[in-house]
């Protein structure tokens, strides 16, 4: 079984679908000739053509619309956003149309499309290239958001999005695009979203991370393990629809959760995760829902390691709940 | 090209049927029969009809807030128009869209739009799709002088140049962005001298004079059908009334108001008709009798059917 990155398992899923699927089209800045700018469609307009890769003006809101009407009248468009921080140009087409069709249309026309876009810090990236918006899309009903943290999933997690009938945002971790590496079968690979994965077995406290955290999280996991805490880490996969039953049934065997993302505090997905919790799990719970993330602040460029919850401070938060 | 007496006729009547179901629209929403409000473009019917006369049911239309007319001619069943603006269960959105998001995807009208400028990047999908494809289909997006002041006017008519998409940008310019006068939101005063910015050609053309529109936009839509790319159409049309049913347009001169009504499209078109015999003594109020018969009947049936389901409150938000 071949050894991949997450970029490459990108690229073989967009390679696996387009001869699979004619329908399946990419559109983007910098998509076609030169590959995207972390070469996720390498060689893809090579293959397909330019009329199936297709290089577009900067201009997001053009792209995302573009990729609305293809969709609605049957095409599978694949919209690239060369990174996450780009996307609020389009944020109009996203919440008012691509959200929305379906819904106020009566399920006349449907909108399936793939909205793939790097995010997150840890590059050096600065204010612009290293946001995680996702908590936004969650918050727009009619929108799927799937966030893979390694290439077996990456892989499988875009295959099923370019497949699903609704649409998608599918946010790429960049910081481990090349740092995260693993076997990924050559055919195909589905995962089905909408499922959580338990990569480690623990029975004091349950991590729920995902992305790029979700390394984080691991990392917090096998040090606390050091120190006795065994910890269950929850890797989402997908934010919505979120896999609650996964969630709920880790925090009711470990009675304590701590979550974990890039994006600030106030009002991103770690608060709902925390409401979720308490509302079905609230007789379990021996501390309240521990939340570790980025601060109310724009991205910063020079501080962002302080910035970014990294393992330590996790490590910290489990065993303030272990101490509570 | 030569029309026949037929078509000429269909024309009329196209543009007869939009004032009418807009009058009533405007009376049944003062009566408090309609919910929400109601954008009506009377005086500005010979856009909608003479464009849509030239385009076929595989042709696809985007369509703003004051699209009434544009749905309208492009055949939209009245039934489940009228419906749809009811807010009942049997509208084409079952009831969710309104006035200002009808759909018929049957006909190809592909939305009316709540948002300034919206369509204009959709536009470029359903013309991307047509072409990719191999159809010979068209794309007409409505918008109005206030929307080409909008980001989205300005990425769609470059990519849609660049990439020579069968597209028509029909801007329907009645000279207001809802309050506010076009002299104090642009510098030109043609939104299509716009179009050489973009390297494709534009037009602008009396929007009340149904010939001079049908003749412009045939042209554009024979160039997109044909493989030769975007035209931007400026159809300059008097907006008889206010922004909105019940806007009482104090912003507005008087006198303005006054003369926008002198400009009527439909009866300057029946005049035309008149004098060239087409139109013979009767016709008019045979038209007017059979598109009032129609309303009566998608009124009736709006009216009579089943409000919109508390059921279907969370259904087609995902497949």
């Amino acid at each position: 079984m071949p050894t991949l990155n997450i970029i490459q398992a990108v690229n073989d899923a967009l390679r696996q679908e387009m001869r699979r699927d004619p329908t399946v089209v990419i559109l983007g800045e910098d998509v076609g000739k030169f590959g995207g700018v972390f070469r996720a469609s390498q060689g893809l307009q090579e293959e397909f053509g330019k009329d199936r890769v297709i290089d577009t003006p900067l201009a997001e809101s053009g792209v995302i619309g573009t990729a609305v009407g293809m969709a609605l009248y049957g095409l599978r468009p694949v919209p690239e956003i060369q990174f996450a921080d780009f996307i609020f140009p389009a944020m109009d087409q996203i919440v008012s149309e691509v959200a929305k069709f379906r819904y106020r249309s009566g399920g006349q026309y449907t909108c399936p499309m793939v909205i793939r876009t790097p995010y997150g810090g840890g590059i050096r990236g600065g204010h612009y290239h290293s946001q995680s918006p996702e908590a936004h899309f969650i918050h727009t009903a009619g929108l799927k958001v799937v966030v893979p943290s390694n290439p077996h999933d990456a892989k499988g997690l875009l295959t099923s999005a370019i497949r699903d009938p609704d649409p998608v945002l599918f946010f790429e971790p960049k910081r481990m695009y090349r740092a995260a590496r693993g076997e990924v079968p050559d055919g195909e690979v589905v995962v089905p979203i909408g499922k959580a994965r338990v990569t480690r077995e623990g029975r004091h406290v349950t991590l729920i991370a995902w992305g790029a955290m979700w390394h984080e999280a691991d990392q917090a996991a096998r040090e606390a393990a050091d120190l006795g805490i065994e910890c269950e880490v929850l890797d989402l996969r997908t934010l919505q629809p979120l896999d609650i039953d996964a969630i709920v049934e880790s925090v009711q065997k470990t009675g304590r959760a701590v979550v974990v993302h890039e994006a600030p505090r106030t009002c991103g997905f770690g608060a709902e995760i925390s409401a979720l919790i308490q509302e079905r799990c609230f007789l379990h719970l021996e501390a309240p829902v521990a939340r570790v993330t980025g601060f109310d602040t724009p991205f910063p460029y020079t501080l962002e390691s302080e910035y970014l919850p990294r393992a330590p401070r996790i490590l910290k938060a489990v065993r303030e709940v272990m101490a509570f | 090209m030569s029309e026949t007496r037929n078509e000429q006729l269909a024309v009329l009547e196209s543009m007869v049927r939009i004032r009418r179901v807009e009058e009533r629209l405007a009376e049944l929403f003062t009566q408090g029969n309609i919910p929400g409000f109601i954008h009506v473009s009377i005086g500005q019917e010979a856009v909608a009809a003479g464009v849509c006369s030239g385009l076929g049911p595989g042709d696809s239309v985007l369509t703003t807030h004051r699209g009434h007319g544009h749905a309208v001619a492009k055949g939209i069943e009245l039934r489940r128009f009228m419906a749809e603006i009811y807010g009942r269960q049997n509208g084409f959105c079952k009831g969710r869209g309104g006035s200002m998001h009808v759909a018929d995807r049957n006909v190809g009208v592909v939305g009316a739009n709540g948002i300034v400028g919206g369509g204009l990047p959709i536009a470029l999908g359903t013309a991307l799709a047509s072409q990719y494809r191999g159809e010979k289909t068209v794309t007409v997006c409505f918008f109005g002088d206030g929307a080409s002041n909008e980001g989205t006017f300005h990425e769609a008519l470059n990519i849609a140049a660049l990439w020579s998409l069968p597209v028509v940008f029909c801007c329907e310019n009645n000279s207001w962005a809802q309050f506010t006068p076009q002299s104090s939101y642009m510098k030109v005063t043609s939104v299509a001298q716009r179009a050489a910015g973009y390297g494709m050609p534009g037009t602008c053309v009396d929007g009340s004079d149904v010939t001079q529109v049908r003749a412009a936009a045939r042209e554009a839509v024979e160039r997109a059908r044909s493989g030769g790319g975007p035209t931007l159409l400026e159809c300059k049309v008097l907006r008889w009334q206010g922004h909105y049913v019940g806007d009482a347009q104090k912003y507005r001169a008087p006198d303005d108001v006054k003369e926008a009504r002198t400009h009527d499209p439909i009866r300057s078109y029946a005049e035309v008709l008149g004098a060239a015999k087409v139109l013979e003594p009767g016709d008019l109020e045979k038209i007017e009798q059979c598109v009032k018969a129609e309303i009566d009947d998608a009124v009736a049936f709006a009216a009579a059917s089943p409000m919109a389901d508390p059921a279907d409150l969370l259904t087609d938000v995902y497949a």
